[in-house]
């Protein structure tokens, strides 16, 4: 419940800036936080909250301002300091040890010892006193790596809270967890504002900030532009402040074509993992021209093999995969790519582009030895930088030139790159894989036009995605992997998020119990 | 056929494979310590190569093999803080740091030779070897095979049986042993639990230092009585490959360093039997090929430590 005004202050920073370099991120920030209130820093990616998370925890300290505990200036060296202050961070990437056991984590930094033996069993009983007092159930004695995410980011909060942390703040904390364990995380946090813990939550997610806070924050490119009562805003009035402008995220989706023209299909799919594992069990899908087809599932049921299967990363055990009526699962990725065939990876940063590279060398991948960019062996810089030029208008690439490097950019003109350099190859079927993660709202509102434009062209497209509502806001059809198989498909319309939701998540359950 | 094997496998056989199992033992518990917390180490050969300079050479002054061993860590401890402040504070690629720490040892040794003793090649002899204080232990040196194999032996090879286990107990039991596989793990967790990777990273490079100054030691003043240019022979990347073959682990590794030693002493022992009769060049390759079998064979099985030879730069790792 909101917490009056009366509650005392715990937490309090006043014109927090923070410079590097030439570059503000914080400019100027003072927030506000009560004891047993949870608050949302809302913003765009690039925003800066993670910049101001970090200066709050001690890992990068402020250019000028002051950080107020209880009403008394404190610093911070370092996390060590802002835990003893009794600061617990939930990091988006866990600060987790997968090779250690939960209780091995929880008390990893501040260990019961004697002697320099750490003493186990009295660590395993402050793991389950802990676990049981907050309701967080989890087995003391697994190892990390065998536990699914959700209970992962539950062994984050116990480790605050073993460091008796009464701020507890959480960076993008469902942006890797189900719609079921999301439930379960805002239920915990709930209790624990009740119990007297002042939460903050970091986010770009509206849905959550009118879920769970009390108060809101919006930063705005190292700004706050604005602060307000969680229940006094709508969603569309914050999404506005976020971005700054109007912004409809619930895109047009033309409708499917009645019959589609089939292009690509898979038929019996088998494919091991690089752990010699069964990984896809006998997939069968079909993507006509001029329709998307998204695959729902939660991480880690085949997607990745997938996805390097169609792109010839890998090649099958059997079964094949047919693009316009050849079997190309024996191809090499350059003829499938000069036969017509795309693929936007899921990690930018790993696989989809070279980081050190610059804008005009990552947009001229895959090409840079033919012409026009390259004649007898010899590349043709100024048709590089002509290309360079004109993708990065039409795709509105902001950067401060085709030579900046691409490892400066935002996230969002880095994927504008990727998708700019697969768009243009004219492709007739796509494979595209979580286009918008980690994206912020003004982002995927450009990247779900550019999809749907490449629709309308007539191009097949295969979309795999995390995000429900991205599945839904453009796929026409709807298939859930789960286990290495496609489980469950269904046209769009006549679907829903509960039923999807249910067979990614009994997929799971079936799993865990076999 | 039998009388063959009879010939060949005798107690001293055994004996043999301990001793020669030693140095790699020690060397490659450096590397297991290491390399569990995040750090590549290939330097070990260079380390343990001045260790065993520095213990012929204090031993030889003071006339006191003890004081050369304590000589001789001191020295390979020093010579690896170096290693540890290019890795850790100055961020320089582990691989190459280790391979530029290796030559400097050889080139370090032999231009100290020249400036102590005035001539290249080997040492003056120290007056007493560590090796004098060969001790049995009662009863269980009576076991057939198995005792004079372990237990009666010198302080030295002891030694290194007991660091074996109580490496594993460290890692098993104690703070030290969670930070360490913390700090190769996931050195961002520690970091952010308020402990410093860079301390732990210096601490193990700084401990692993130590282990190779007592298998610098051992050859130069306990299996010796003298430096001998070089005379670390390949061991510190036996080492290195004993560690990936016990998959990381001090008792896996113990085991991996006992097969070398065994395979070392067997092609002693057939070179020197003269039984058959094949060049003796190719009995000295043995080990070595032995250790390109089991690597092969083991490797694949085991897991490095996630975050081995990354470097770890809190401000070079924001988003």
């Amino acid at each position: 419940m909101p917490k009056s005004d009366e509650s005392p202050l715990v937490l309090e920073t006043r014109g927090i800036t923070k410079r590097f370099d030439h570059i503000i991120a914080n400019n100027n920030i003072s927030i506000k936080l009560r004891k047993g209130e949870i608050i949302a820093v809302l913003g765009e990616n690039g925003a800066g909250k993670s910049t101001l998370m970090n200066i709050l925890f001690g890992l990068y300290k402020p250019t000028s301002g002051s950080i107020l505990i209880d009403g008394l200036p404190v610093s911070f060296d370092s996390p060590r300091d802002a835990i003893a202050k009794g600061l617990g961070m939930v990091h988006q990437h866990f600060m987790l040890v997968p090779t250690l056991t939960v209780t091995q984590n929880i008390v990893l930094g501040k260990e019961p010892v004697r002697l320099g033996h750490v003493l186990y069993k009295r660590a395993r009983r402050s793991v389950v006193e802990l676990s049981k007092r907050y309701g967080l159930t989890v087995n003391p004695d697994a190892r990390l790596e065998d536990l699914s995410v959700g209970l992962q980011q539950r062994v984050e909060i116990l480790k605050a809270l073993y460091r008796n942390a009464r701020v507890l703040i959480l960076d993008e904390p469902t942006a890797v967890l189900t719609p079921g364990e999301v439930e379960e995380l805002f239920a915990v946090l709930r209790n624990l504002a009740a119990d007297g813990t002042s939460i903050i939550i970091i986010t770009h997610k509206l849905e959550e900030v009118k879920a769970l806070s009390d108060r809101v924050y919006i930063l705005r490119r190292g700004e706050l532009v604005g602060e307000c009562r969680t229940a006094s805003a709508s969603a569309a009035e914050l999404a506005n402040f976020m971005v700054g402008r109007d912004v409809v995220l619930a895109v047009e989706r033309p409708a499917p074509r009645p019959k589609p023209e089939p292009i690509f299909s898979l038929e019996s799919l088998f494919v091991h993992s690089s752990r010699g594992l069964p990984a896809l069990k006998g997939v069968d899908l079909a993507v006509g021209r001029g329709e998307i087809l998204g695959i729902a599932g939660v991480e880690g049921n085949g997607q990745k093999e997938l996805c390097e299967v169609i792109a010839g990363l890998i090649t099958p055990d059997s079964g094949k995969i047919l693009f316009k009526g050849e079997d190309v699962s024996r191809w090499s990725v350059r003829r499938r790519m000069d036969a017509g065939m795309g693929y936007v990876p899921q990690d930018r940063r790993v696989s989809g582009l070279v980081l050190p590279f610059s804008v005009e060398e990552n947009l001229a991948l895959g090409r840079s030895d033919r012409p026009p960019l390259s004649r007898h062996g010899f590349m043709k810089f100024a048709a590089l930088r002509a290309q360079a030029l004109q993708l990065m208008e039409n795709y509105d690439i902001r950067t401060s030139g085709p030579e900046a490097r691409v490892s400066t950019l935002s996230g969002g003109n880095q994927q504008k790159i990727i998708l700019a350099r697969e768009f243009s190859r004219n492709p007739d079927f796509l494979l595209i894989s979580q286009p918008t993660r980690g994206l912020d709202v003004g982002a995927i509102e450009y990247v779900y036009r550019r999809i749907l434009e490449l629709k309308e062209r007539g191009v097949a497209i295969l979309l795999i995605s995390m995000e429900l509502e991205e599945l839904f806001a453009l796929a026409d059809r709807i298939a859930v992997l789960h286990g290495g198989q496609v489980v469950f498909e269904s046209p769009t319309a006549t679907t829903n998020e509960a039923q999807i939701g249910e067979y990614m998540i009994r997929g799971r359950y079936e799993r865990s119990i076999s | 056929m039998i009388d063959f094997f009879a010939a060949l496998l005798t107690p001293q056989l055994f004996e043999a494979t301990v001793r020669l199992a030693t140095p790699v033992t020690f060397a490659a518990l450096a590397a297991v310590v290491c390399e569990r917390s995040g750090v590549t180490n290939i330097a070990m050969e260079g380390v343990m190569l001045v260790g065993a300079f520095f213990a012929a050479w204090v031993g030889w002054i003071s006339g006191n093999p003890w004081l050369g061993l304590l000589g001789g860590i001191a020295a390979s401890a020093l010579f690896s803080l170096l290693f540890a402040w290019a890795v850790v504070s100055l961020h320089i690629n582990h691989v190459v740091t280790g391979a530029i720490m290796n030559i400097l040892a050889f080139g370090l040794t032999r231009y100290l030779m020249m400036v102590f003793y005035g001539r290249q090649g080997t040492s003056e002899a120290v007056a007493k070897t560590l090796h004098h204080y060969k001790f049995a232990i009662p009863l269980l040196s009576d076991i057939p095979y198995v005792g004079p194999a372990f237990f009666n032996q010198t302080p030295l090879v002891y030694l290194s049986i007991i660091s074996v286990f109580a490496w594993a107990w460290i890692f098993k039991r104690t703070r030290l042993g969670l930070s360490l596989i913390a700090s190769g793990e996931h050195p961002m967790a520690l970091e952010t639990l308020g402990r410093s990777v860079y301390r732990v990273r210096y601490l193990a490079i700084l401990i692993s230092g130590v282990l190779c100054g007592f298998a610098g030691a051992f050859l130069s003043i306990e299996n010796s009585n003298s430096f001998t240019e070089g005379m670390t022979n390949g061991r510190g990347f036996i080492a290195l490959a004993a560690n990936i073959a016990g998959g990381w682990r001090p008792v896996g590794v113990f085991i991996a360093s006992l097969f070398f030693g065994f395979v070392d002493a067997l092609q002693m022992r057939v070179q020197s039997l003269g039984i058959v009769k094949i060049p003796s060049e190719i009995f000295i390759v043995f080990p070595y090929v032995a250790t390109i079998v089991a690597i092969a064979g083991l490797v694949r099985k085991s897991r490095p430590p996630a975050a081995v030879g990354k470097d770890f730069n809190i401000e070079g790792d924001g988003e």
